[in-house]
């Protein structure tokens, strides 16, 4: 593919900044005494966490992390209308390996909010409203044989979620979500992982093409911990998922992989924030989409910071887009903040490129019709980054789902 | 018997002041097993003439005939054209990345014979292909023409025709960039195609370097759109002594 730096009707954009740490620069994080801290990339977000809705001002659409989003296409999640209107029902089964458990708790409970706090109006409507939640539990040392499963059928009207995923320390756990069906959701998702545990997270959100879909999943990563967020958006109208990672001690990795296909008329944006505040972790993010159709848009905002005391810090990030038609909009906009040198590596990249004619030329002059050309490409593209997951079955089943997904879309 | 009529045939590209004729009226017939070099100097319109052929959408037939054994190939898309039995060797093959050679070959040979070759026969045949080409097996893992080098670029070119087995192979400049070793070893391999004597090959070339490898049947020089001297073998020797000069003088050539 060649990479072009400027699809027509599309940006990639994107920033280095290298801050200073001086006298004057009051910190968060670990050891200082602080619990947030002015930053670049956190100004942008114009008001602080708060699981309190009315914290949050409704967005108008010129705020930063609001102005690529089409509000009117929420479903009234921002502003307050869907909280008031009537609730919807979802049709929940679990697959559970022996070991796990999995509860239904009331809004009181103290397992819940440890994980991040809400960033957006959205989420914070999501918290301020949930009547339940659910918390699944990885014990202490339990090595997981097979993946939990939990499959989510959307069944229309309004629903508000919270789910926990708390693996203990020295756990290790698959743990695959699975969105289909229809509704407007809004949900807060707090993946725990305690020292030394390995998490794999997979959210799949293959939801009908009418669904509005805007979620947090906020990730704590312990010491030594080993994360794994795995993030594949094919349906819905308007998708907003906003990935985060948090260490809770120095030795953490983070893996973050995703893949969108967005057809003529789809909304799938993914922002994602890596804060490092604590030394020796490492980050790495490599999220690639496709787009064909009028009007098909793909946002992805990754903003890395590095903050003071990150010494030894590791992070990459990657967002490649492949335009097949014309009409499709990328927004791609990766920001790395520096404020301590003493690093082991920081980098980013972000290329939105067409399947160009000359790739189909020289298909189709193999005898592969341009369709069939098309579905080939866009499956080696995204087989790319399936096969950097680790876990066989998981890379299986996506697998599968990309192969339906494009065998109807493309 | 598999032949391959041009007739008359003119094509035109787009330039920045409209269309601009590279084509000029080509008359050529190619059956199977025979080979036809086309030589000539550089922007003589011989490449134009192999991606025509093939069906390149960057270039319009405004006249002229092209058929298949009766069939009219200009009315085919590109893959039908594949599907038909033409099949060009390019002089640049394409990047096709997160496409292993491996699938490519399968779904190329799946596509062209109509139905997925058996596996266990495909993977004896395709690994018999490139032990002859000098091919390391871990090629096949590789994305298609990734970070291949001129020569490897070359071998899976020609590594796809003896899977396709088409009825006229265009080889557009297929010895270009190839060092000695490179330029035996895609050789033997078109000649082991040509052997079959089932296929018909219109071998592109700028230089005679490998018609040393590959002994045409014919040769035509291509000169300012149009083949301007017809004749065996002997022509290339005329052509190494004297050049394209003569033809490019007498005002053929743009």
């Amino acid at each position: 593919m060649a990479d072009v730096q400027n699809t027509t009707g599309s940006t990639t954009a994107g920033s280095i900044e290298v801050g200073t740490a001086g006298a004057g620069a009051q910190l968060a994080g670990p050891g200082t005494g602080r619990t947030s801290v002015q930053q670049p990339i956190d100004a942008r977000v114009a008001v602080k966490p708060s699981f309190d809705v009315n914290d949050f001002p409704v967005p108008t659409g010129r705020e930063e992390d609001w102005r690529f989003t089409p509000l009117h296409r929420l479903g009234g999640l921002h502003d307050g209308t869907a909280a008031a209107g009537e609730r919807g029902e979802d049709k929940v089964e679990f697959t559970l390996p022996d070991g796990v458990t999995a509860e239904t708790v009331g809004r009181d409970d103290a397992r819940l909010g440890k994980a991040g706090t809400p960033v957006d109006r959205v989420a914070a409507q999501a918290f301020s409203a949930f009547e339940q939640a659910l918390v699944v539990t990885v014990p202490k040392e339990t090595v997981l044989a097979e993946p939990v499963k939990i499959d989510v059928r959307g069944e229309g009207g309004v629903r508000f979620a919270h789910v926990v995923i708390d693996v203990k320390p020295f756990a290790e756990a698959v743990v695959v979500l699975n969105h289909t069906g229809s509704g407007t959701r809004a949900a807060n998702v707090e993946l725990l992982v305690g020292d030394g545990a390995k998490l794999t997270f997979v959210s799949v959100q293959d939801w009908d093409r009418d669904a509005v879909h805007v979620a947090q999943h906020n990730a704590l990563v312990g010491r030594d911990a080993s994360f794994k967020s795995v993030v594949v958006t094919f349906g819905g109208d308007l998708v907003r998922l906003h990935p985060r990672v948090n260490y809770a001690g120095p030795g953490g990795e983070a893996d973050l992989f995703g893949l969108y296909f967005a057809d003529a008329g789809q909304h799938l944006e993914h922002r994602l924030i890596i804060d490092h505040d604590t030394p020796h972790c490492r980050s790495n993010v490599a999220y690639k989409g496709a787009l064909q159709g009028q009007d098909a848009h793909a946002v992805w905002v990754g903003d890395v910071l590095i903050r003071a005391a990150a010494l030894g810090t590791d992070t990459y990030e990657l967002n490649r887009n492949l335009v097949l038609t014309d009409g499709a909009r990328v927004d791609s906009i990766p920001n790395l903040e520096i404020e301590t040198g003493e690093i082991v590596g920081a980098g980013h990249a972000s290329a939105t490129g067409r399947f160009d004619d000359e790739q189909l030329f020289y298909l189709q002059a193999r005898g592969i019709p341009a369709d069939e050309a098309r579905r080939l490409v866009v499956r080696g593209f995204f087989a790319e980054l399936l096969q950097q997951i680790g876990v066989p079955e998981v890379q299986e089943q996506l697998m599968e789902k990309i192969d339906a997904e494009l065998e109807s879309a493309v | 018997m598999a032949t391959l009529e041009i007739r008359d045939l003119h094509v035109s590209v787009e330039a920045e002041n409209g269309p601009r004729e590279i084509l000029k009226g080509v008359d050529l017939t190619v059956k199977q097993g025979e080979t036809h070099a086309i030589m000539g100097p550089n922007g003589s319109g011989k490449s134009t003439l192999a991606y025509s052929l093939a069906g390149h959408p960057k270039y319009t037939v405004t006249g002229g005939s092209v058929l298949l054994d009766g069939e009219d190939v200009l009315e085919m898309s590109v893959d039908e054209r594949a599907k038909a039995g033409v099949f060009l060797a390019m002089q640049y093959p394409v990047e096709v990345p997160g496409v292993s050679v491996s699938n490519f070959l399968r779904t190329a040979a799946t596509a062209v014979r109509g139905e997925a070759p058996k596996l266990r026969l495909w993977v004896k045949e395709v690994k018999e292909a490139m032990a002859a080409l000098q091919m390391d097996p871990a090629f096949a893992e590789r994305n298609v023409n990734e970070g291949f080098s001129g020569g490897e670029k070359k071998r899976h070119e020609i590594l796809q025709l003896e899977l396709l087995k088409p009825k006229i192979a265009i080889l557009d400049e297929t010895d270009s960039g190839l060092d000695v070793d490179a330029l035996r070893i895609v050789s033997e391999g078109i000649n082991r195609v040509r052997s079959t004597g089932e296929v018909g090959t219109l071998l592109v070339t700028h230089y005679t370097r490998i018609l040393r490898y590959i002994k045409p049947d014919y040769v035509h020089v291509f000169a300012g759109g149009r083949i301007v001297e017809s004749g065996g073998a002997e022509l290339a020797d005329k052509l190494e002594e004297e050049g394209y000069e003569s033809y490019v003088k007498g005002g053929a050539s743009e």
